[in-house]
């Protein structure tokens, strides 16, 4: 606990730099890119086309008995790309950073931190695009859309442990990377992003429920387009990941960070 | 009055794997040869010193003794593989300038970030930003990313970032050797005004006429071992004498 503490009281300490880091990858995500910030909106504004189009016309097998296929697919879309974002940047953030590790203190948690903050506010930026194509298909908002802050500050806890986990074993095994990129590709596939899972088979659903990703997607949608809210069940479910991987994470960190510079 | 920092039989440790696993083939493969062998190679032995308030404190030794190593413990970078380092006080390191710079931004956008990063406040800089850049007399070149700056200049902006403040302790690692002899001076004029507002100064430096210059006590770094330490004037002769040989 007395670490705990530590640990709060560091950030609190290095929270300028936390906000000029995330304002330095935002300045150099844009310079010199005519648009600037509009392609945070314009980005998932074309993917969802693109991918609208695909699902609803060509492979024209699951969009079918999904109501507003358009706002569903989009839901899945940003909420998986905040997801693979954040914790690909976070896994390599503490190497990127070596150089500037092993020359001053600084707490070494903050780089993936910062990343997944990162992610979180091109992710609130994307979300003009969603409002956007919400108001273009007419789809109706219920009081409780105002919930769709749970599922985002869940998941924003979880990818930041499995962040903090992936940037550890990534400065021991560089291997990690590639392994990553494979596992997300078939994290998409499995988190119902342009699908219904009860479109599926009975044992196929049940392996969907275990994927946190699907439930942190079907809460959103949920909240924003069903006009439903939150169910006991995904509040259990959103918030028992997030907490299990927070505290999974903190602690593989905190346990080998002091190994770290010796072998950046 | 205590000392401003202890070093108390401080060792560092580093595994030299002949060949470094940084894949899990590579890693399960030696291992299961039974080829996962690690050659330790200690780049400090039992070392020990204590720096007092007020003092000017030098590290001589030749390349590859453990000057920076120690430097490194002391500023929080390395943990020591055995042993104790006490600091009583807030740390401006300058060990190799530049670091927190990132090239694509511009000077402007770099002062606060590395301000940041030694643990400043935005407000703390604003109130001092103009002091910086006339300190490092790149007024016009505020706009332009920093890698097209050269060398020289980067270490001017570092330098005087790194210095607006009244650290406790000044670690300052062959800093001085960039930048041309017009600044190098101004530097040591900052160093001593430090030095007479309190400041406790460790400096790396491996021109002995420097250390001779500036520093009251020296530590001499051998191969990992303090082999002489005391008043700079007895530890400074017995180098030179050594070196000559």
């Amino acid at each position: 606990m007395a670490s705990m503490k530590l640990y709060c009281k560091d950030l609190w300490r290095y929270r300028y730099l936390l906000q000029n880091l995330i304002s330095r990858d935002f300045k150099l995500k844009y310079r010199r890119s005519v648009l600037g910030v509009a392609w945070s909106v314009l980005n998932p504004l074309m993917m969802c086309l693109v991918m609208w189009a695909v699902f609803s016309s060509i492979f024209n097998t699951r969009g079918d008995g999904i109501e507003n296929f358009a706002v569903f697919l989009l839901i899945g879309q940003l909420l998986f790309n905040f997801f693979r974002e954040s914790t690909t940047m976070a896994m390599e953030s503490v190497l990127k950073n070596a150089p500037l590790l092993r020359k001053v203190y600084i707490p070494k948690y903050i780089f993936p931190l910062e990343k997944c903050c990162f992610g979180l506010v091109n992710c609130l930026f994307s979300f003009v695009a969603l409002v956007l194509v919400m108001i273009f298909t007419g789809t109706g908002v219920e009081w409780t859309f105002i919930l769709f802050v749970y599922p985002i500050i869940t998941l924003f806890f979880f990818s930041l442990g499995v962040g903090l986990i992936l940037a550890t074993t990534y400065v021991f095994f560089r291997d990690v990377m590639h392994m990553w990129e494979v596992f997300c590709t078939a994290l998409m596939y499995g988190s119902a992003i342009f699908y219904d899972p009860a479109q599926m088979g009975i044992w196929m659903q049940r392996i969907i429920r275990l994927n946190p990703l699907y439930w942190y997607i079907t809460a959103f949608r949920s909240c924003v387009l069903w006009g439903q809210g939150l169910s006991p069940t995904m509040l259990a479910v959103c918030g028992g990941w997030a907490l299990v991987m927070l505290a999974a994470g903190l602690w593989i960190f905190k346990k080998s960070q002091d190994r770290f510079v010796l072998y950046m | 009055m205590p000392a401003m920092i202890e070093v108390d039989g401080v060792s560092m440790r580093f595994n030299l794997s002949k060949e470094r696993h940084e894949s899990f083939k590579e890693y399960f493969l030696a291992l299961a040869r039974g080829r996962l062998q690690f050659d330790e190679f200690y780049a400090l032995k039992n070392v020990s010193l204590t720096v007092q308030p007020g003092d000017f404190y030098g590290l001589v030794g030749l390349n590859g003794s453990g000057k920076s190593t120690l430097l490194k413990v002391i500023s929080g970078v390395y943990k020591p593989s055995a042993g104790k380092v006490t600091v009583r006080g807030a740390i401006a390191p300058l060990i190799e300038l530049g670091a927190g710079f990132d090239m694509d931004l511009t000077a402007r956008e770099n002062i606060y970030l590395n301000g940041t990063v030694l643990g400043f406040t935005p407000k703390y800089i604003d109130s001092k930003f103009d002091e910086i850049v006339e300190f490092s007399e790149l007024k016009d070149f505020l706009d332009v990313p920093l890698k097209n700056y050269s060398s020289g200049m980067v270490a001017r902006i570092a330098f005087a970032i790194a210095t607006i403040t009244k650290p406790d302790i000044l670690i300052a690692d062959e800093i001085l050797s960039v930048g041309d002899f017009l600044f190098q001076k101004k530097c040591e004029e900052r160093m001593q005004h430090l030095l007479s507002g309190g400041t406790t100064v460790i400096l790396v430096s491996h021109s002995i006429e420097q250390i001779e210059r500036m520093c009251n006590k020296v530590a001499w770094l051998d191969h990992g071992v303090i082999r002489m330490d005391g008043p700079v004037e007895e530890v400074c002769a017995a180098y030179k004498e050594f070196n000559k040989e």
